[in-house]
């Protein structure tokens, strides 16, 4: 006798649980072969909205957060994701057609992206901020900060990756995020977003939408209460939409925009200190 | 403890009509005992039900600013100051200083002894025709103190120039069954708040119904209230949880309504307390709407008391004329 196949129908991931789309659309998702996977859930606009919401209560946690936690809280992820490699291999075998050996190679290549972006939580001030000389009996001293809200457009080809080159070194510094996930390939999105709501992060600090990523970031571009964009995956999308309409929705509302970068986003300090905003504090030295 | 059934009440004039010349403890008791009990699953059913309606675009627009037309907004902290006060009144008169078409609150609601700074804050702005200013009164929000203080503690706001009172009742006396007693309250408290040239604050009579427990206690603590003289009824105090929520608003509404068709006298409603959101408070209007009918939507019959709900309604306001999202950057702290 045949096993009755179980279709999954995935849903959102929003301030730490699991709803579905508000306006209760799904997708079929499928191999690269055209062969159906599951359903994975469609945001909206309104859902775009909702994570925002849940990025912004999360972000004075994680940003006050001291960057050793933060570290911490990331590398556990890391060892989560070793946890669950077969699962991964499994879909981007699936989903982008890679072979055995080459899915292997981009789970162990998200892991070690973890692990190095982890690494950096409680190292990146020293290397970005600075003690300032001036004239006169102070301390000046200039520290980068998390820059708050960071909305994210993942790479569309590479969907694990990818999706963790850019959203790991978002979170170093104490930003929270709302990404929008690969529109083809969005199994691993969604299986991270199941690592991480058993791993130590706070709910809200990662969002992850699923759907069109054409129709929801004009949206996110225009949000008063997103700091900044990287956007990452933008110029691959369906449509009419580049990544400079999007510079220019976000530009009324002043926000940091990170253009594009061609293929996988390569590691990097600057990605962390591009979503950081530089403070400056002056403190009067002691008269000894 | 023998609850004395001959006791002769307060001749408040509406129970008198209602029940009799010979108003006693038992002719109340027996009043009120004899409504007939809720039905709490009907309630509930037609409350969700209610909750469902899609209000959008224009509808919303209109909404949002009958909302704020509506609200009370409020300040009971203990950690109040003029100064907080006085942000309080501005933000009352301009909620939102990007947008100046955005309308007045219809009050703001603080302890007694903040009443003279309201009132100097709202200057020209206030009055009886303008925004009014709400004290909250009788040892708000326990409402644990003997009769004379309870009645010295409104004259003071009235004195100092309060539009509105809001008392709470004795909700102990109330749950033994002390009806007499609650009543007699009310009706002293509704006397203290006569002014020197015979008008009266509106006395807004605070049920709290989170410590009523049962829907039956809420209809007759409405009925009371209403009998003794109350030109309000209100939910609750927003210190006990739960606070206001749309059933008990909608039981409320219908015995107002029962009273408007019996006497053709208007009572007024007021949710307070966990109302937060733009779309909780549009789901109070459609109640209102459905219940009592549209005329009730006006500051002098039905009010929202809230301190966060105005934020939030002004920040749906603002994605309605931008076209997008906005955030809390853009609304005061409060």
């Amino acid at each position: 006798m045949t096993r009755l196949a179980v279709p999954k129908t995935y849903k959102l991931y929003i301030g730490g649980k699991f709803p579905r789309s508000e306006s209760g659309r799904v997708y079929p998702v499928a191999t690269s072969k055209g062969v159906f996977l599951a359903n994975a859930a469609q945001a909206s606009r309104k859902d775009a909205r909702d994570a925002v919401v849940a990025a912004r209560a999360a972000s004075s946690g994680w940003a006050g957060a001291t960057g050793y936690n933060r570290g911490q809280v990331l590398y556990r992820i890391a060892e989560l994701l070793e946890g669950r490699r077969a699962q991964f291999v499994d879909e981007l075998r699936l989903s982008e057609g890679l072979s055995e050996s080459a899915a292997q190679r981009q789970v162990d290549a998200a892991i070690d992206v973890w692990v190095w972006y982890a690494g950096w939580a409680d190292k990146y001030v020293q290397v970005a901020g600075n003690g300032n000389p001036v004239s006169g009996p102070y301390f000046n001293i200039s520290t980068p900060e998390a820059t708050g809200v960071v909305a994210i457009i993942a790479p569309q080809e590479s969907s694990l990756l990818g999706l963790v080159s850019v959203i790991a070194p978002a979170l170093v510094s104490g930003n929270t995020v709302v990404v929008v996930a690969s529109e083809r390939a969005p199994l691993a999105a969604i299986s991270l977003s199941e690592v991480l709501a058993t791993s130590d992060v706070p709910g809200g600090v990662i969002n992850v939408l699923t759907g069109s990523a054409a129709e929801i970031a004009p949206w996110l571009a225009r949000h008063a209460d997103v700091n900044a964009l990287d956007l990452a995956g933008a110029d691959e999308l369906a449509g009419d939409l580049t990544w400079i309409d999007l510079q220019i929705a976000g530009a009324e509302t002043l926000k940091r925009v990170l253009p594009p970068e061609s293929g996988v986003p390569t590691p990097s300090v600057e990605r962390i200190t591009f979503f950081t905003e530089t403070k400056t504090v002056w403190h009067t030295k002691g008269i000894i | 403890m023998t609850i004395e059934q001959a006791i002769s009440l307060a001749p408040a004039e509406r129970a008198i009509q209602l029940i009799g010349g010979d108003l006693t403890e038992k002719s109340l008791r027996l009043h009120l005992e004899g409504l007939p009990g809720v039905d709490a699953v009907g309630l509930e059913a037609r409350a969700a039900s209610l909750g469902t309606r899609s209000i959008k675009t224009t509808s919303k627009a209109w909404a949002l600013d009958k909302v704020i037309e509506l609200i009370d907004l409020t300040t009971l902290e203990g950690s109040d100051t003029p100064g907080k006060v006085q942000s309080l009144v501005a933000k009352a008169m301009i909620p939102d200083p990007s947008d100046l078409s955005a309308p007045r609150v219809a009050a703001v609601c603080v302890y007694g002894d903040m009443v003279p700074y309201a009132v100097e804050a709202l200057g020209a702005a206030g009055g009886e025709s303008g925004i009014h200013v709400a004290a909250v009164a009788t040892a708000f929000p326990s409402g644990r103190a003997s009769l004379p203080v309870k009645i010295a503690d409104t004259k003071d706001a009235v004195s100092s120039g309060a539009d509105e009172i809001d008392m709470v009742i004795d909700r102990g006396a109330f749950l033994s069954g002390r009806y007499g007693l609650v009543f007699d309250q009310i009706v002293a408290v509704k006397e203290a708040c006569r002014r020197e040239n015979g008008s009266y604050a509106h006395l807004k009579v605070i049920l709290e119904t989170g410590e009523l427990t049962t829907y039956d206690n809420v209809r007759r603590a409405s009925w009371l209230a209403i009998l003794a003289g109350g030109d309000f009824i209100k939910t609750s105090t927003g210190k006990v949880a739960p606070a206001a929520t749309l059933p008990v608003t909608l039981l409320m509404l219908q015995v107002v309504n029962d009273w408007y068709r019996l006497t053709g006298e208007r009572i007024g409603v007021k949710p307070a307390g966990g109302i937060r959101t733009s779309k909780d408070a549009i789901k109070y209007l459609v109640t209102v709407a459905e219940t009592v009918g549209e005329e009730w939507l006006q500051p002098h019959l039905f009010r929202f008391g809230a301190s966060s709900l105005l934020n939030d309604v002004l920040l749906q306001r603002q994605k309605l004329t931008s076209g997008h999202y906005s955030g809390p950057d853009y609304v005061t702290v409060d």
